[in-house]
């Protein structure tokens, strides 16, 4: 992915006619390897969903190129399209509103391998059975409808079929958040599982920290529609080099009563993404931003090998004049 | 020891349906004392949430509560009537939601919505209202009160209409606050903005406060007792410290093993296995029997009591009954085993 940007315009007045732009992404860069898990987590509104689906096609990008395997894949026909579409899968947040209700759950999945390949109905059912045998539902399970299925159930359904056509990556936008803790364990346990067995790679949008830590091996922190940390997990949980990335470590509530974490809280709110703060996005609610944070922008830099920062005083911690 | 604000007793509420009536809370006793908050913790409907609008009778309309009784500063206020209720609600007992945008009033000004409660229950003129909802606005943190008072509610971020919320809710000066997953919606940062301010006012103010969440990080951070609900029932109750250091019930070592640990690298989930039963579900014996990995005979057929721990701590479930009985002492010695590693090394002896 390089330098990928998305901006969503605005529309208003008499006319329709386009006043200004929300920079949903901007110019985000990062690499994705073979079974890795990459995390993308950042507060709501920070662009994490939007990346997700312009790398699938379902945004058109505004600039930049999204490459596969070497093969640029953001402008393609529609039948060009086709083989990517098997090669990479989406696993939504809600995995009731992504099902048709009124259609068995078996016949949505006949219908991913009607659409792809030349089975007969025989070998379909049975692919389906062996697909819902796999994510931990029974063979009965195929002539139901999604509303008799629990939350944490129609989630392995959402998983089924995102693994159906033998993809290589998987795209989770917040695929485990909607769901109870003792389910959301479960279901990231399968996901686990799934990825060691066929060697996927997924990206893993989240807001939940915790469960990133948990999950992924590479994590990209995004503020505003901008990356401004990229490490991988331990690093970036152990020394993070951006302000906003310290901060957000900080707000999270540790299920301990020991945690002796030093607090630092963020005043204020998210910037209106339509009207971004000049220079650094984060300028309005760093605790250490001086005068050329509010000047310039700040350069994506490698601090680290492989620790990627875009940040002036990089590595400096939030603690020193900080009211904490 | 503080002065017990809320108490209540055997509660069950119940709910009409068209298959029958269904227990949604069955038999719960807590209390909650001045100046402390206790949290309900608990899965979607295990009963935390109908326990708070049992509390504050706010029930639907075809639930009702069916046995116990709810004490407010000693006082019995499950059976007053529909008025009277209305006018504890405010002036005494208060309550905020998991979503703000739901709960304020999306066509009236945040000042408007702010000056009623103080007329209501206060008898204020409109101009005392209007100062004393500044003072509010102010003390929940929100800069600029005097142009917030004429906003509406969308002209808000989440954090901003959270504590426009708290804000009307202490308009009455309440005893207690009922908080029903408050930051659930919110982002981690504004989330921890709106905890911290909780606790504060709690301190300040000398309230009593409900809390009710399904995330363990966030009962850590406010609670000063726990009570961990599961399918309409207590299952253990306790003082925050011996929640997390010391948990008893194979489902509250569950819930905590469900949380992944953003400190620890090494952590290893250990997640429940199974779904929570449906309300209307029978299920003989304990409740938990079906997802539990320790299981007996026992759980299977009777319901467990609930044990005295010591050091306000209470546990329904059979297994801590035999620890005590098979190590000889009591129950309280052991059980310094972490959930962690205490889990699936019983599970590897079976």
């Amino acid at each position: 992915m390089h330098n990928v940007k998305k901006y969503f315009p605005i529309k208003g007045g008499l006319l329709k006619r386009v006043q200004g732009h929300v920079k949903a992404v901007e110019s985000v860069s990062f690499e994705l390897m073979e079974g890795e898990s990459l995390g993308v987590v950042g507060e709501s509104g920070c662009g994490k969903s939007t990346l997700g689906r312009t790398i699938l096609g379902l945004e058109e990008i505004t600039d930049g190129q999204v490459y596969y395997r070497d093969q640029e894949i953001q402008n393609l026909k529609r039948h060009e399209k086709k083989k990517f579409v098997k090669e990479m899968q989406m696993i939504f947040q809600d995995p009731y509103a992504s099902l048709n209700p009124r259609q068995r759950v078996g016949d949505a999945l006949v219908e991913v391998f009607s659409m792809h390949t030349n089975l007969s109905a025989k070998e379909k059912r049975d692919a389906v059975v062996d697909l819902l045998k796999e994510v931990g539902l029974k063979e009965e399970h195929f002539d139901r409808y999604p509303h008799e299925f629990s939350g944490g159930q129609r989630q392995r359904i959402g998983i089924a079929r995102a693994i159906a056509l033998n993809p290589s990556f998987i795209i989770c936008d917040e695929a485990v958040s909607a769901l109870d803790v003792s389910v959301q364990a479960q279901v990231l346990k399968l996901l686990k599982t799934i990825q060691e067995k066929y060697n996927l790679s997924y990206l893993f949008i989240s807001h939940d920290l915790g469960v990133v830590r948990y999950f992924c091996d590479r994590v990209l922190v995004m503020y505003l529609g901008n990356s401004v940390e990229l490490a991988k997990v331990e690093e970036l949980f152990e020394t993070p080099l951006h302000p906003y990335t310290q901060a957000l470590l900080s707000a999270i509530p540790r299920p301990s009563v020991h945690a002796n974490v030093k607090r630092v809280r963020l005043q204020g709110d998210l910037p209106n993404p339509a009207n971004p703060p000049s220079g650094c996005p984060f300028h309005t609610r760093c605790p250490i931003a001086q005068d050329v944070c509010v000047q310039s922008k700040p350069e994506w830099q490698e601090y680290q090998p492989e620790h990627f920062a875009a940040c002036h005083f990089a590595g400096k911690s939030i603690l020193e004049g900080a009211d904490v | 020891m503080k002065e017990t604000l809320l108490e209540v007793n055997n509660l069950v509420t119940e709910f009409r349906t068209k298959e029958g009536p269904v227990q949604a809370v069955r038999d719960v006793t807590f209390s909650v004392r001045k100046g402390e908050t206790l949290c309900i913790v608990g899965e979607s409907g295990c009963g935390k949430s109908i326990t708070s609008l049992s509390v504050i009778g706010l029930l639907p309309e075809n639930g009702r509560i069916a046995n116990g009784e709810v004490r407010y500063k000693g006082e019995a206020i499950h059976n007053l009537s529909a008025e009277k209720k209305r006018l504890m609600r405010g002036s005494e007992i208060s309550m905020i939601f998991q979503e703000p945008m739901t709960a304020l009033n999306p066509v009236l000004t945040v000042g408007y919505q702010l000056r009623e409660p103080l007329m209501i229950h206060h008898g204020m003129s409109k101009q005392q209202a209007t100062t004393r909802g500044i003072e509010l606005l102010n003390q929940v943190g929100i800069p600029y009160p005097e142009k917030r008072m004429n906003q509406y509610p969308h002209e808000l971020s989440g954090g901003m209409r959270q504590r426009v919320m708290i804000a009307i809710a202490l308009a009455g000066d309440p005893g207690l606050l009922i908080a029903d997953e408050p930051t659930t919606a919110l982002d981690v940062t504004i989330q921890a903005q709106i905890l911290d301010l909780i606790n504060e006012l709690k301190d300040r103010l000398d309230m009593g406060v409900m809390f009710i969440t399904h995330d363990m990080g966030v009962v850590a951070e406010v609670a000063d007792r726990v009570m961990v609900m599961y399918a309409g029932q207590k299952i253990e109750e306790g003082p925050v410290e011996e929640i997390f250091d010391r948990p008893k019930h194979p489902y509250t070592r569950g819930l905590l093993g469900s949380v992944p640990n953003v400190d620890d690298p090494t952590f290893e989930l250990h997640p429940i296995p199974g779904t929570l039963p449906s309300l209307t579900e029978q299920i003989q014996g304990c409740r938990f029997h079906p997802r539990c990995l320790f299981a007996m005979d026992r759980c299977r057929q009777q319901v467990p009591p609930e044990d005295d721990l010591g050091n306000g701590h209470y546990v329904s479930c059979w297994l801590t009954r035999e620890e005590a009985v098979s190590d000889g002492v009591g129950t309280n010695d052991e059980g310094t085993a972490t959930r962690s590693e205490d889990a699936p090394l019983k599970v590897a002896q079976r």
